[in-house]
């Protein structure tokens, strides 16, 4: 299994009464209420939270970012991956992701991601996003190329990546003269790429048809078992067997000493009103064209208040479908046994806690999920054969079938190996 | 494209949000021209042109189609009636074919940059509060659509932003270069506003009088950004009166 930590880097230390009062609390909430100082002391918890998760035994850090909301203050993940490049020296830097569709200049992505490959010596995995409707906003590009510009962007960096420069693209989004970063990534082919998602089958279609991991973000157990009948299909259609090394899942998962104290933070999982893009006006969330053409009836509806919105389950749902789960170390394993056997992910992301839990709780959560949980899953990932990416020496994708290998390998940090390869 | 009514061709290009099922305006033109009302590609269920970047795109297409038809075909017969975004591309079209036109009339044009004050970004806005916004008179919008819009106009905004995204996203509203094209523009041209227009400022149309080489400013009382569907009897009438001028 490969076991992350995840936090959405909340920035809870905003007046949330003037959210409430102004109906929103993304995009256009104004940041007269952003606190600089409360940042930099946010910023450097987070810091301290990612170092101790390397500490007491996750596999990788995963990051992200979003815009101008105060749920996510992570603005760039390649920022917080070239610190932790540096400043950790084993667990894999998982990116989930950089929104392409954002980017103007995609050759410079490919360096920098390039460059935190290297600085972290060959610890890097790339995931791609297409960025939500607001950040589309928030940068001024066009929600209605989102989808062309995520994948020509995405063909840019892996070409980038895998042939040699200097070449010219001539593409519909990006035309650039000359493509020949002097930068290029430490592991061959390249850097592995995954793709998380929470909506649209049209990114499980074409991830699967890349041969990428899909990472689920915090779906409903039944929801996510869809997701892999669907992926599957498509994977066989494409030539090849799915599998959990192809799965991945984000589970809000908090754990403290007692069973009363882990619920009442898991409660603060709810803390943006239950929606963790935190209250918007739905078409900032979803502009015209940004979303599946297939969806139109029922978002138009939502987005004049016609119909609720399906992604907001009450708290007490989410802890019954498992999309929150909390307790002690032993209850927690219980519960994501059944996670693990129902959806055999072989990828799973912790997002730890959210809104106002304190540092302290969020380091013992942290510190338990460490020391007793991710080795109870470690167990569990064996006897179900659940092997990650890394284990299964899986292809990094369709068009570059030879799984990743790190060049100047006596380079290269430690790698955990399984105790049995799959069959 | 079909014309309908009787006397000399007026080509009528609809807002953003595309054209109301049965619009009063275009009947009460059509008591004085034969009018052309076409939807733009890729609005109002017409097949979506994938290609098309630019509202200047949409110009030439108009054009093109102007030439292929005996009635609109001769130089100086049509007369363009730009509504709201529509307005834009009639300027775009006046500057491609600066002789061409018999009379241009813009209603609430989009398509400059105003001086004072900021074209509404209806990507920030619902459908309905887009649409709104665009009415001094609330009861003529629940008239128009009804107080709560069905389902399948809520879709064909939809559509029809996404169209407008897709061909005015960036800058947004308004091309950069056109206030340097509008001065070479020989064909008479009527910038009309209405008075409470909150969608495009009034800046617009005073840059458009200003730009043009020869054009006039008139302002309709108790109309917003659709003065169309506001005042249609007194804005077919301008037009009529417009036109017959020498």
């Amino acid at each position: 299994m490969h076991l992350m930590y995840f936090t959405e880097q909340p920035m809870s230390a905003y007046p949330a009464q003037e959210g409430l009062d102004f109906g929103a609390t993304a995009l256009m909430f104004s940041n007269k209420h952003f606190d600089p100082v409360a940042g930099s002391r946010l910023y450097n918890e987070y810091l301290e939270h990612y170092r101790l998760a390397e500490a007491v035994g996750f596999d990788g850090i995963m990051l992200n970012e979003h815009h101008n909301a105060p749920f996510c203050m992570q603005a760039k993940c390649n920022i917080f991956a070239s610190i932790l490049a540096a400043t950790t020296q084993r667990v894999k830097l998982v990116l989930l992701g950089n929104p392409l569709p954002l980017a103007e200049n995609p050759v410079r992505l490919a360096e920098e991601l390039a460059m935190i490959d290297m600085v972290s010596r060959g610890r890097l995995v790339s995931g791609f996003v297409r960025g939500g409707g607001q950040e589309q906003l928030a940068t001024g590009v066009n929600p209605a190329y989102n989808r062309e510009r995520f994948e020509e962007a995405h063909d840019l960096i892996v070409k980038t990546w895998t042939e040699p420069g200097p070449f010219r693209w001539e593409g519909t989004h990006y035309q650039h003269r000359v493509v020949n970063p002097w930068a290029l990534p430490l592991q061959q082919p390249h850097p592995r790429v995954w793709i998380p998602g929470v909506l649209s089958k049209e990114t499980i279609i074409w991830a699967a048809r890349k041969r990428y991991p899909y990472i689920a973000l915090s779906t409903a157990i039944e929801d996510t078992k869809k997701i892999w009948q669907l992926y599957d299909k498509v994977a066989a259609e494409t030539g090849y067997q799915g599998g959990p090394e192809y799965r991945g899942y984000l589970q809000r998962c908090h754990v403290a000493e007692t069973e009363e104290k882990a619920m009442e933070n898991a409660k603060q999982f709810m803390w943006m009103q239950g929606e963790f893009t935190g209250l918007a006006h739905p078409v900032w969330s979803s502009p015209s064209g940004y979303f599946s053409p297939s969806m139109r009836t029922a978002f138009v509806e939502f987005a004049v208040g016609r119909r609720s919105n399906p992604r907001a389950a009450p708290f007490e749902d989410q802890i019954r479908d498992q999309q929150i789960v909390a307790g002690t170390p032993k209850t927690v394993i219980q519960k994501l046994r059944r996670l693990l056997e129902e959806t055999r992910p072989s990828i799973v992301g912790f997002w730890g806690a959210d809104g106002f839990v304190s540092s302290d709780d969020t380091k013992t959560c942290i510190r338990l999920l460490g020391q007793e949980v991710i080795p109870a899953l470690r167990d569990i990932g064996k006897e179900l054969g659940l092997w990650s990416p890394f284990e299964a020496s899986s292809p990094v994708s369709l068009a570059h079938p030879e799984p990743s290998n790190v060049r100047g390998l006596e380079m290269a940090p430690h790698t955990p190996q399984p105790s049995s390869r799959p069959g | 494209m079909n014309g309908v009514g009787q006397g000399p061709p007026v080509l009528v290009l609809h807002h953003d949000i595309g054209a109301p099922a049965r619009p009063a305006f275009y009947d009460a033109l059509a008591r004085h021209f034969t009018v052309f009302a076409p939807s733009h590609p890729g609005y109002d269920g017409t097949p979506r042109p994938d290609w098309m970047r630019s509202v200047r795109d949409v110009a030439v297409v108009y054009q093109a189609l102007l030439a292929q038809h005996d009635a609109t075909r001769a130089p100086g017969t049509v007369t363009l009636v730009g509504l709201g975004f529509g307005g834009w591309i009639a300027a775009e079209m006046a500057t491609m074919a600066p002789r061409a036109f018999r009379k241009l009339v813009l209603v609430g044009a989009m398509g400059l940059k105003p001086e004072r004050g900021e074209i509404t970004d209806q990507a920030l806005l619902s459908y309905i509060d887009y649409v709104r916004r665009g009415f001094a008179d609330q009861r003529v919008f629940d008239a128009t659509f009804g107080a709560e819009p069905t389902t399948s106009q809520l879709e064909q905004w939809d559509l029809n932003r996404e169209m407008t995204f897709r061909i005015a996203w960036k800058p947004y509203m308004y091309s950069p270069t056109l206030p340097h094209l509008l001065g070479g523009v020989a064909t008479p041209a009527l910038v009309v506003w209405g008075r409470h227009d909150g969608i495009v400022p009034r800046a617009c149309g005073e840059r458009y009088a200003k730009s043009l080489s020869n054009a006039r400013l008139e302002i309709v009382d108790g109309a917003g950004h659709f003065v169309d569907m506001e005042k249609p009897d007194e804005l077919a009438a301008l037009v009529a009166r417009f036109v017959s001028e020498a």
